[in-house]
This record gives structure tokens, C-alpha cells and sequence, in this order.
């Protein structure tokens, strides 16, 4: 088991469903925070609402589980307070993308010395499978029962256009690279997002021919194209397939961050 | 030791959470509270405190719960508008508890209304605008003195009982300079500690749990849903959200005489004004300029939890008379408590009662 003492084990059972991608990025994190050596005494989650929001309450540190989109400006008083802590938020697409945008980008602009996770299923996963800003165009859901018709947002690249220091992307099936990543995060200074592509079977895939755990862990494995790879064919002018998604760190550099630990 | 400044009410305001203790402030500009904001960004990086413009008031009232959190002393200042954003992690700092203090320096609405005027609009969405039942405690200076006295005391209640703690001011007070005398030192009350093996949210007899702020090793998880006394969500048990909301409203309505803060003129008074906030500097200057033991004075400090016990002081009274810069907010509060008709001086458009004003309704009523 990973990071057996940073487990609630008197929360369990945990609210998710069979075969739900949150309990796969909940283990990679902990595996980072393993990894960086950090203290639970030293260490507090954030969260929003939502299904990914539910996870600090399973972890063993202060956590701070708050309201629908806010989980960012909370996470900023709590750094800026007291920059020793270090801070993890967790957070959703709908959380992050919809009700909290306006945080999002200003706390990417502010560098707060945070590490972000999004846990982003393309849906409103906890009230029942609801069309979110990162449902894929055309993608069936309960609010777009005729397919999605409206675009949907890049949250990787968004962090990027907003100025957070590191912007990576995975899914979760890549759960070493994952784990990486959040590391990674962790040790760059400044506000660290990682999205992760994870699956919802229960109100996604249900709706979008992918109602099988595996056959939406292959979605994520076949859909997902390395940045360099798809950097290297669009330069070279060829085609990339339809559908397909970047992984990999879009972002690594050092602009001004604030709440860095003293 | 002290000092004698002459000053604005919103400087005043700033110079007290200072005093208190505050070192981190949240904030979005808007009229007419910015001075606070303004101070706060000019003395708080010199106290060793933070400063923090947000990108609008919810994130502003959210960065203050979670620097509360960490345990330092937090507060925002707003007005209207602002003050309607804030009401969802109002409700949140009610529900888990977090002591913090939200500076509203009223101005003339619904919507922007009058964002240069005074009013004591909100004086009932301070009390009831979140969601759901809860209780918390408003404050309401008439001076630039009180601006900075009663934000100290603010801080205090909010520490002793765990709960957002208003300071419901105005434009006419946050930009009103006066004499204010500035004490060296003031005396603070902080949280009580978390007793070791107490739950993070396991009340005593006064209903208020322990405080054990991010980074102390108590590994406390907070949560705006129905939870238990460890703080684990329970959103379905009735039992464990009658318990805990009744507690939350109890903590604060049952400790009204401790909370309580107000002055009696002329006890024995037949005609009695009731007032809280800048209207009290008109009944005053009435009062001064007719001494008359039949008109008597009733001015609040804190107007939530309501204090109705302090009507009952008033043992000859035939009427009471209310003015206030809302159309009648308050009104209903104190008619409940009394049957003695209560009538309501109301007045909006931004500027306060004149004397003749009152002279002419204590004429009409007596």
C-alpha cells in the first residue's frame, strides 16, 4: 500500500464508484508526497466540490474540503499565511473549469507555491453525469442528451496562457509518468498543475459506448499522444489523428512565485 | 500610553484589526471601504502580516477562511455588492466554524445603488443572507472611536466563539473624521486550544470547540457539509445535523448577555428611541439640546445576537421610536420582543436624520 500512515482509514468505505479514476490519482500523489519526504504536520489538501473534492477527506493531514470553485482561493490564504505548509488542492473540471475560472487563472497568475490536481472526467460526476466545460464536443451526457455542442477547454493549456511555472497532463493510466509529474510539481517552486485524464464509467462512459472500466482506461491509453510526438507532426505539417489529446509537461520555468516557503 | 489622532473612520477601522492582531487581509476595492483595504496594503507587509487583493470578494472572504485557518487573525472589508458575493463562504466560515471578521462599510442599495452614500442596508443579509439556519454577530460603531474599539472587540468575539464576526458600519462613519485616541497596546482574547484528546469540533458546556489551526499536528478536516464532532461528513443522520446546526445557533444566542453591548439614557423615559450606528449621533444631539427625562435612549453596540432583554430596561416605556438609514429593517426584531408599539423613522437616499427630523417624529408620537 502507498503512504500507509497518510490514510483516514476509520472514512472507509470511500464514496467513489467501481472503477472511478479518482482513487488511481489519489495513490499517485501520495506516492509524490512519499517521495518528497513531506511531513503530514507540514502538509494540508484543499479541495472543492465534486467527486475529486471528496479526496482529502480520506488523507490524514489538516484538509480544508470548502465550497463549489473556491478551492484555489482558499488554498491562497492558507499558503500565503503560512508558507510553511505545503499545499496540495484537489479539483475537478467542473470545479475548476466552470464555477472557478476566474480563480483558477489568478491563482496560476499569482505562482502560488501550491501543487494543483485536477482530476478532469470530462463530467459532473457527483451529481449524476451532467455535461461539464470539458466535455468533448459531440460526447453525450445527461444535459446533452443530442451531443455536446459546445467547444471545450484545454485546462493544461489554460494554465499555461495563465502563468503557472509547471503544466503537465496524464492520465490514469499512465500512473508512473503521473507520479513524476506531481514530484516534479512539487519541487518547482510556484503553482504546479497536473490534469489528469481519468476515467468516470459510471456517468460518462455509460453515456459514450465506454461503459467497461478497461474499455475507458484504453480510450485514455490510445488517445493520448505525447507533446513532443504532436508537437513534431504539426511542424512537420501532418495529420494528427481526430480526438487525440497531448501528455507530458507543456511548462517548466521560473516566472516570479509567491507563498515560497521562507 | 496613548496617542490622540484626528482620522478617518475606515483608517481607524484598519488601525484597530491592526492592533488586534490582524496579519492578513483579503480584499477587493470597492466603495466606499477601500481606505481599509488601502491602510491594510500600506501597514500590514511592515507588521509581518499579508496583503492580498483578490480577483473579487468570494475569493477575498475564501482567502481569509483559509489564512484563519493556519491560526492568524483575518479579516476583509466591503460594501454591498461585495458583501452579496461573500454570502456563500459566509455561510461556509459559519458551518465550520471559523472565526474571522467581515468589515461592511454600508452604502445605498439594492444592486450598486448609491456606492458614495450611507445606509444600513443590510443589516438583516448580515444576519440571514447565507443559506440555511445559522447565527453570527454584528457590530455597529457610531464614531471613528468605535471604528477602531469595536474592530478590536470584533476579533475577539469572533475568537471566542468561533463564529464570522461583522463589523456593520457606513459610509458616514468609515469616512467621518474625528478625534480617536489610539492606545499603545490593546488587550486581546484568543481561541481557546484544542484539549488533547478533545475531537476537533467536540463542544464544551459553552458550545464552542477548541481551535487547533493547520500545521498544529491534529490533523483536522473541515467541511462546509453536515459533519461530526471529528469533522467527518454525516449528510444524511437528521440526529447529526439537528445537533450540530442547533449547537452552531446556541453557541451564539445563548451567550446574548455576554455578547451584549449597549447604552441606556434615561431608563425611566416614556418615549424611547432605539438606534444602533450613526441615527444614535442624532438622537443624542436631540437629546442634548432638549434635556427631557420623558425621551430616553437606547443605542446598540452589537445588534446581533439580539439583545431584547436591554427593552425590558425601559419600564415606563409607552413607544419606541426607530430610526435607522433602511426602510424599517430592525424594526420587526424589536416589536417581537415588546407590545408597545415600535415606529419606524426610516430613512434612505444616503444622508442621516436631522434634529428637526426627530423633533418632529417624537412630536408626532409622544
Amino acid at each position: 500500500m502507498i503512504a500507509p500512515d497518510w490514510f483516514r482509514e476509520d472514512r472507509l468505505p470511500h464514496i467513489y464508484c467501481t472503477g472511478c479514476g479518482n482513487g488511481t490519482v489519489i495513490n499517485c500523489t501520495l506516492a509524490a508526497v512519499e517521495e518528497m519526504g513531506w511531513k503530514r504536520n507540514e502538509t494540508a489538501f484543499v479541495s472543492g466540490i465534486g467527486c475529486s473534492s471528496r479526496a482529502p477527506g480520506y488523507i490524514l493531514t489538516d484538509s480544508l474540503h470548502t465550497t463549489h470553485g473556491r478551492a484555489l482561493a482558499f488554498a491562497t490564504g492558507v499558503k500565503m499565511a503560512k508558507p510553511d505548509l505545503n499545499v496540495v488542492v484537489f479539483t475537478g473540471d467542473g470545479d475548476l473549469a466552470a464555477i472557478g475560472g476566474n480563480h483558477f487563472i489568478h491563482a496560476c497568475r499569482r505562482n502560488v507555491d501550491m501543487t494543483v490536481v485536477c482530476m478532469n472526467n470530462q463530467i459532473y460526476g457527483m451529481t449524476g453525469g451532467q455535461g461539464s466545460p470539458t466535455t468533448p464536443l459531440g460526447a453525450f451526457s445527461t444535459t446533452t442528451p443530442y451531443g455536446a455542442s459546445e467547444p471545450a477547454f484545454d485546462l493544461a493549456e489554460l494554465a499555461v496562457a495563465a502563468g503557472a511555472n509547471y503544466v503537465a497532463r496524464w492520465t490514469s493510466y499512465h500512473v508512473k509518468e503521473l507520479t513524476k509529474a506531481v514530484v516534479t510539481g512539487m519541487q518547482a517552486p510556484g503553482l504546479a498543475f497536473i490534469e489528469v485524464r481519468t476515467q468516470c464509467p459510471t456517468n460518462y462512459g455509460r453515456h459514450n459506448k465506454l461503459r467497461r472500466v478497461p474499455d475507458m482506461i484504453e480510450y485514455l491509453r490510445s488517445h493520448a499522444m505525447l507533446v513532443d510526438k504532436y508537437n513534431r507532426l504539426t511542424a512537420e505539417g501532418k495529420p494528427v489523428p481526430d480526438g487525440i489529446f497531448t501528455v507530458g509537461e507543456l511548462v517548466r520555468r521560473s516566472r516570479p512565485a509567491m507563498g515560497v516557503k521562507r | 500610553m496613548s496617542r490622540v489622532e484626528f482620522m478617518q473612520g475606515n483608517v481607524a477601522c484598519a488601525e484597530g484589526a491592526l492592533a488586534a492582531g490582524c496579519r492578513f487581509f483579503g480584499g477587493y476595492p470597492i466603495t466606499p471601504s477601500t481606505e481599509i483595504a488601502e491602510t491594510m496594503a500600506r501597514r500590514l507587509p511592515k507588521a509581518g502580516g499579508v496583503f492580498i487583493s483578490m480577483e473579487d470578494e468570494l475569493a477575498s472572504i475564501a482567502a481569509v477562511i483559509g489564512a484563519a485557518w493556519t491560526g492568524v487573525r483575518a479579516m476583509t472589508a466591503t460594501s454591498g455588492p461585495g458583501f452579496s458575493l461573500m454570502m456563500e463562504n459566509i455561510g461556509y466560515a459559519a458551518m465550520t466554524e471559523t472565526p474571522c471578521v467581515i468589515v461592511n462599510i454600508q452604502r445605498g442599495g439594492p444592486s450598486t445603488g448609491q456606492p458614495t452614500r450611507a445606509a444600513q442596508g443590510d443589516m438583516l443579509q448580515c444576519r440571514f443572507g447565507s443559506h440555511g439556519d445559522y447565527s453570527i454577530i454584528a457590530i455597529t460603531p457610531n464614531s471613528v472611536q468605535e471604528m477602531f474599539d469595536l474592530t478590536v472587540k470584533a476579533f475577539d468575539l469572533a475568537d471566542r466563539f468561533r463564529v464570522p464576526t461583522f463589523l456593520m458600519a457606513d459610509e458616514i462613519v468609515g469616512h467621518m473624521r474625528e478625534r480617536v485616541t489610539i492606545p499603545d497596546t490593546v488587550e486581546i482574547t484568543r481561541s481557546g486550544p484544542l484539549a488533547g484528546g478533545s475531537l476537533p469540533f467536540e463542544a464544551g458546556d459553552d458550545g464552542v470547540p477548541g481551535f487547533a489551526p493547520f500545521g498544529t499536528g491534529r490533523s483536522v478536516h473541515v467541511t462546509g457539509l453536515t459533519h461530526d464532532e471529528r469533522g467527518y461528513p454525516d449528510t444524511t443522520d437528521p440526529e447529526a445535523h439537528d445537533k450540530l446546526v442547533r449547537r452552531l445557533v446556541a453557541k451564539v444566542e445563548s451567550a446574548r448577555r455576554e455578547i451584549a453591548d449597549y447604552e441606556i439614557t434615561n431608563p425611566d423615559a416614556e418615549t424611547v428611541f432605539v438606534t444602533y450606528g450613526p441615527p444614535s449621533r442624532t438622537v443624542e444631539q436631540v437629546m442634548r439640546d432638549r434635556p427631557d427625562e420623558s425621551i430616553g435612549h437606547l443605542r446598540l453596540r452589537v445588534v446581533w445576537p439580539f439583545p431584547e432583554f436591554a427593552l425590558q430596561e425601559f419600564r415606563n416605556a409607552r413607544v419606541f421610536l426607530m430610526p435607522e438609514l433602511n426602510m424599517g429593517q430592525m424594526v420587526r426584531e424589536v416589536q417581537r420582543h415588546v407590545d408597545q408599539p415600535v415606529i419606524s423613522i426610516a430613512k434612505i437616499g444616503g444622508e442621516l436624520h436631522t434634529p428637526a427630523e426627530l423633533v418632529r417624529a417624537l412630536e408626532a408620537h409622544r
